[in-house]
């Protein structure tokens, strides 16, 4: 049996991790990185509770597999974005994007 | 205890790719790191017996995700691939540490001391049959979830018709 402590300190480690990363990197590539960390980080909390806290219930199983799809979804369409602001601006850093009408 | 040593690897694997993932030049190797990230989330759902999620992760997450990243990153630029472009800022980096470590000092004092920890039940050893997780996804009763569901296959219509708008090339008229 596993404390329910560590799974939590997992999570916010990654949150936290992807946190760092989000706010230091420069890359539109590696910010969407980062944000799957953190997403993830919160699926394994959903997943966590469900199964710890509350086990024969299935809210936390459910939320985490929506989640995954919409954040499927949400990396399709950033990166459909990543592509386009490339082709307009030759480059992918964040600080060239200074206005949102090419 | 084979749990735990289970989870104990499956955390250092985590954590370490997590940390080489943000920490590296390389865009490609972040993304190679990711993928051992979602892995190895994977096995935390497989650890807590619910296969269908960890299924699910392995096959949406490492199969579809990191696919579409490699992609992007051999469509998008050659110098970030050579590890050339991205500069790291010595102040950025001090300053995302201190943020990263007092949010992370609250957040994990929040969790630890609240009540909730004592309702901890004992984990149920079987996993979630497969009957129920498809009851549950496609009925419609209380605790039911064919709304959600069919909306979601709208929601990723949209995206698909939405990233193609985006992405294709504009005619120059």
């Amino acid at each position: 049996m596993i404390p329910v402590e560590f799974f939590f300190v997992l999570s916010a480690l990654l949150f936290f991790i992807g946190f760092f990363g989000f706010v230091t990197r420069r890359n539109l590539i590696a910010m969407l990185i980062s944000i799957e960390l953190i997403l993830n980080s919160a699926d394994i909390n959903f997943a966590v509770f469900n199964r710890i806290l509350f086990p024969g219930q299935l809210e936390g199983f459910f939320f985490s597999l929506f989640s995954m799809g919409v954040s499927a979804a949400e990396t399709a369409v950033a990166i459909a974005i990543i592509i386009n602001v490339y082709r307009n601006l030759h480059s992918d850093q964040v600080n060239s994007i200074e206005n949102m009408k090419f | 205890m084979a749990n735990l040593v289970m989870f104990c690897i499956l955390a250092v694997v985590i954590i370490g790719s997590a940390i080489v993932c943000v920490s590296t030049k390389r865009i490609m190797r972040a993304a190679t790191f990711l993928l051992f990230v979602l892995f190895g989330v994977a096995g935390i759902y497989f650890l807590l017996d619910y296969t269908f999620l960890g299924a699910a992760q392995i096959s949406i997450y490492a199969g579809g995700i990191t696919m579409l990243y490699i992609f992007a990153i051999q469509l998008v630029s050659k110098r970030t691939l050579q590890g050339l472009q991205e500069r790291l800022h010595g102040g950025r980096v001090i300053a995302g540490c201190i943020a990263a470590l007092v949010g992370l000092a609250t957040v994990v004092v929040i969790l630890l001391k609240n009540k909730f920890i004592d309702m901890a039940a004992q984990m149920g050893d079987q996993e979630v049959p497969m009957e129920k997780i498809g009851t549950a996804l496609l009925g419609s009763d209380k605790y039911q979830y064919v709304l959600p569901f069919e909306f979601i296959s709208v929601f990723l219509l949209a995206c698909i018709i939405g990233g193609i708008m985006i992405a294709r090339k504009e005619d120059k008229k």
